[in-house]
């Protein structure tokens, strides 16, 4: 027989990655059946009611714990576990060093302090404006940056506190409104501050990597990026050739449409050349209004330094393209691009159609990439060195079904740049985009938590292929494969091929290696080229370019 | 302006989620952590605009610059019918605007008792007669540059500090201080209060005025810095101020009127608060050097009159934003509780309105107890005050805090987005009239006062001016009543 805990408790604000990761530990305890985890919003409130828990009246300022589990025990372990991770926070390391609080210095958050009078003798500041001045009276010295990753309606306010204290600023949060994103950009055009994003999810200032980033190695390569895992694919694909970068300035994925009008992507591009230590300047975005594209492009050409500029879209390079490029302009040699072939399996599937060509799409095509012999007209050899992972020994013929269904191409990505190139790339298949708004609304982005790309990779039918990225880098799953690798597994062993981008750098704390093998060693054909991968997915299903 | 190169070693301020956060840690990236919350509820779409408007910044360093550099001297005590030209059968009183039919106990015990100093009533039945028919003009001290402790209740024949802002040329005027217990401030009306009223104003009045004349004005800022490091927040605390004051004055009190010096000057040494009028009139005049700055969303009032609190704001000129009046959580005197108490009453949070009081709680550990018994408390209770207020006073300074500035000049934005309220150091009135003082302690004002001025600041950044009077907030049309006594500058 099961029961219900249903709690609200008034005042007490964390955020939502927090408290969807505790909603979700809960649920994997034992006896317990469905746990909801989350301010009292509209939204939440209503996810539990439809859960048909007893739901009472609360606000969004409010904490609402609902636990269904097989009996009293199982719940009171349950609360017990929610009072242990919520009071996770209180207990991290805060706000620098601990000599910081004799100073005066604010840190961390005080979880669950009552509101209005506040205990004790630590306090952190509400708002980024108090911050901004609690770091200059402290030590250490001013801030030289704001992060910004508040829920959309709020981050206007937090990031405006960023301008009017002269400090460049991150805004990672989405569902900001494009007026208020181009009222930010003026105001910070007019005190001479960047302002990165909205829905920024990666950038590398001053070597701290911000949002979803990987760990690079310095170097004299300055991004300027419209588009997220775009920026994370150059770049990795650049650490990967030995070539480091400086800076990767995001401006948000609208930055370039007409209404905005790339007053940050302009703003980005004059920092970058005015950085004595950044040598060759990327320009990574979808195709930006036409207008705008001329004005960044004059722009561009007024430049010192040298810009790479690479526009996504049908007709264009692809990501790996725009690193190969980079290279050429630094005089670097071309890399083979690493791969893991599919571990070899006794089935009938796997991965024929190693020659996945990628001398054929023209990388090499001014020889100066090491082992591209000419170029066009791919061959055997040039599949060998563009490292391309195809298991040996397949023909990429029947499913072993026997059955005659038209095969499909099953796209299921974390990083909406990434499935635009693999989709362009493959030219056809079915690709789900599960970072977008429409899937991340009330639960963490994929990038976190795999669990709705999982369901999608278990419901990919014997035969079709299925093509996924894993991207690797601070913030992102500590540890992809082992959550991925069983699925990949159980979808290799019903007949599925599975190939994965996998977006990465030695440096990064997951280890490309380690990840790059475990999903291997689980059956899936490993590239850490997004364009190769899918260039290899269409090829297993007898298409692609 | 040329764009910076990021450089030198990042130090990172992070709202938001906790795992980003993380992420720089775990690079041993310096950071500052904001403990963030959503911000009162229904105000976001009202903050977005009112942020958004570009006076707002340019608006608010000027209300705040006014604030900071008032300064005023406390240059006269006269009558209130001279110094506010207040006319036989007006009173003033605390608080916004506020009818007889919705006065609570205290300040109809006050209404009453200034009834019969002013000899217009027979006795109180009588007095109350007279004031439900509404015979005398009632209108808030706010609106007539003065203001009151508690009930507030200025009748012509009181006598009043006057204190002028050389800066900016405003005056403003405050009441005398009658002590504690039973006197007419906390609404008490017996023969005992009157008596004094009488003597304040036929003896204390002329010969404080004649000792004033002697020794010049006095520096209220110097006095109120003084008072400051000497343990008094200058609301529920003034005994150092009160001691400095009486220092000052003793001389010329003893040359104007040597036979009435020594009973003035036992009056003034024993009543711990008498200096809470002078440093009040001094806030208000300071608060009202900032008002009426087009765009500015700093707060220039805050002031309760028994049922309700109202505040006013700089852009939003002389119109009250008002939500009920909370009960004070505090100490009790003798037997008193909780039952006996008022809502909140009087004009003396325009010391909080100017920094003191409950923002600089830090500075009085001796009457911790009224924040909850602890000195990191009272540190607390100051530190989260800067959390909504836009400046650091420069002459008003805490030891405590390593002589960091009061807090001073809150923000109705900053109040929305941290749902922080301004703490109220405040006296406790009894409920029933003429029953006096029953504590005090600490009180929150309403939040939907805020969450108004908000809504109208929003719509006149809209507009881009100030809105029409009869736009107003919950409090609606009010306090256009009588003269400014500050002087209006030519904004932007």
């Amino acid at each position: 027989m099961s029961a219900d805990l249903v709690r609200v408790r008034a005042g007490v604000y964390h955020d939502s990655v927090h408290l969807m990761r505790a909603g979700r530990a809960l649920t994997e305890l034992p006896g317990v059946q469905v746990a909801v985890v989350a301010m009292a919003t509209e939204l939440n409130l209503g996810v539990a009611a439809d859960l048909g828990f007893d739901v009472p009246a609360a606000g969004p300022a409010d904490l609402l714990i609902a636990v269904r589990g097989e009996g009293p025990a199982a719940l009171e372990a349950a609360g017990a576990e929610l009072d242990r991770l919520l009071a996770g926070p209180a207990a991290r390391p805060e706000g620098g060093a601990p000599g910081d609080l004799a100073n005066g210095v604010p840190g961390g958050t005080p979880v669950d302090a009552p509101d209005g009078v506040p205990g004790g003798g630590r306090w952190a500041p509400r708002t980024v404006r108090a911050a901004a001045r609690a770091a200059l009276r402290a030590d250490g010295g001013a801030a030289t940056l704001v992060l910004v990753s508040v829920p959309g309606p709020y981050a206007f306010a937090e990031a405006l506190d960023a301008i009017e204290a002269g400090l460049p600023v991150m805004i990672f949060s989405d569902n900001v409104p494009v007026e208020q994103e181009v009222l930010l950009k003026r105001r910070a055009g007019e005190v001479g501050v960047l302002v990165m994003g909205p829905d920024c999810g990666t950038a590398v200032v001053g070597g701290a990597g911000l949002g979803f980033s990987n760990v690079l190695r310095p170097g004299p390569v300055g991004v300027v990026a419209a588009s997220g895992t775009g920026a994370q694919q150059v770049t990795c694909l650049l650490d990967q050739a030995g070539v480091g970068v400086g800076h990767v300035l995001g401006v948000g994925g609208r930055d370039l449409s007409a209404e905005v009008g790339g007053l940050s992507t302009l703003h980005a591009l004059e920092t970058l050349d005015a950085d004595p230590a950044t040598e060759l300047i990327v320009l990574i975005s979808k195709p930006p209004a036409p207008e705008v594209g001329e004005t960044v492009r004059r722009a561009a050409e007024g430049l010192a330094t040298p810009v790479v500029t690479a526009l996504l879209g049908p007709g264009r390079g692809d990501l790996t393209d725009a690193a190969e490029a980079v290279l050429r302009a630094l005089g670097v040699p071309v890399p083979a691009w690493r791969s893991w072939p599919a571990a070899a399996r006794g089935g009938p599937y796997g991965g024929a159609g190693a020659t996945e060509d990628g001398g054929a799409r023209g990388h090499g095509a001014d020889g100066g990439g090491r082992g591209h012999g000419g170029g066009a007209g791919g061959n055997e050899k040039d599949a060998k060195d563009t490292g391309d992972a195809g298991d040996a020994g397949d023909t990429g013929g029947a499913d072993g079904s026997g059955e005659k269904r038209a095969r499909r191409l099953r796209g299921l990505y974390a990083g909406g740049t990434l499935c635009a190139e693999a989709r362009l790339v493959a030219r056809a298949g079915e690709f789900t985009d599960f970072g977008d708004d429409s899937y991340t609304r009330g639960r963490p982005h994929p990038m976190i938590d795999p669990s709705l790309r999982l369901e999608a990779l278990s419901a990919v039918p014997p035969g079709d292929v299925a093509l996924l990225d894993v991207v690797l880098g601070h913030v992102a799953d500590p540890d992809p494969a082992a959550r991925l690798g069983p699925e990949i597994a159980s979808a290799a062993a019903r007949g599925v091929r599975v190939v994965v981008a996998l977006i990465g750098s030695e440096g990064d704390p997951q280890g490309l290696d380690a990840q790059g093998e475990a999903l291997r060693a689980a059956g899936a054909a490993v590239f850490t080229s997004n364009a190769r991968a899918a260039a290899h997915a269409a090829r297993l299903l007898g298409g692609g370019p | 302006m040329t764009p910076r190169a990021p450089s030198g070693e990042p130090r990172v301020i992070t709202v938001g989620a906790g795992a980003l956060g993380e992420a720089l840690d775990a690079q041993a990236v310096r950071r500052t952590e904001v403990g963030w919350r959503p911000p009162m509820p229904g105000t976001a779409g009202d903050l977005a605009r009112v942020l958004a408007d570009p006076r707002r910044v340019r608006a608010n360093e000027t209300a705040v610059g006014r604030l900071l550099s008032a300064r005023p001297l406390l240059v006269g005590v006269r009558p209130a019918r001279e110094a506010l030209e207040l006319a036989e059968g007006s009173f003033l009183h605390a608080g916004p605007p506020i009818t007889w039919e919705r006065a609570s106990g205290p300040m109809r015990g006050a209404l009453i008792g200034a009834m019969l100093l002013e000899g217009l009533a027979t006795g109180p039945e009588d007095a109350e007669r007279r004031l439900a028919r509404g015979r005398v003009r009632l209108s808030p001290c706010h609106g007539r540059g003065a203001v009151g402790p508690m009930a507030g209740v200025v009748s012509p024949s009181m006598w009043v500090f006057e204190v002028r802002d050389a800066e900016h040329g405003g005056t403003a005027c405050c009441p005398l201080n009658e002590g504690l217990g039973k006197v007419l401030r906390y609404g008490a009306y017996g023969p005992e209060v009157l008596r004094r009223l009488r003597w304040m104003g036929e003896v204390l009045g002329p010969v404080l005025r004649d000792a004033l004349e002697r020794t010049g004005p006095l520096d209220l800022v110097a006095l109120i810095a003084q008072a400051l490091q000497m343990g008094d927040e200058l609301h529920n605390r003034n005994r150092a101020a009160t001691s400095l004051l009486l220092r000052e004055l003793a001389p010329g009190v003893v040359d104007a009127s040597p036979g009435h010096a020594a009973d003035v000057l036992r009056f003034v040494a024993g009543n711990d608060h008498f200096f809470l009028n002078a440093g009040m009139a001094a806030c208000k005049v300071s608060a009202d050097a900032a008002g009426n700055v087009p765009g500015s969303t700093v707060v220039v009032a805050m002031a309760r009159n028994g049922t309700d609190f109202g505040l006013r704001v700089s852009g939003l000129g002389d119109r009250w934003f008002t939500g009920p009046a909370g009960v004070p959580d505090g100490l009790y005197l003798g037997a008193y509780g909780p039952a006996d108490a008022n809502p909140d009453i009087g004009d003396s949070t325009i010391t909080e309105t100017a920094g003191l009081g409950g923002f600089a709680m830090a500075a009085a550990p001796a009457i911790v107890r009224f924040v909850g018994g602890d000195v990191a408390e009272a540190t607390a209770a100051t530190r989260s005050m800067y959390e909504i207020t836009l400046a650091e006073h420069p002459a008003y300074q805490i030891p405590g805090l390593g002589f960091r500035g009061t807090p001073v000049g809150v923000d109705v934005t900053l109040v929305a987005r941290t749902g922080l309220l301004p703490i109220v150091n405040t006296g406790i009135a009894g409920r029933v009239a003429g029953t006096g003082q029953v504590g005090a302690g600490l009180v929150s004002p309403p939040a939907s006062a805020f969450t108004a001025a908000l809504a109208a600041l929003a719509e006149a950044a809209d507009r881009g001016g100030p809105g029409p009077p009869e736009a107003g907030g919950a409090g609606g049309p009010a306090g256009a009543d009588g003269r400014r006594r500050t002087p209006h500058f030519d904004e932007l």
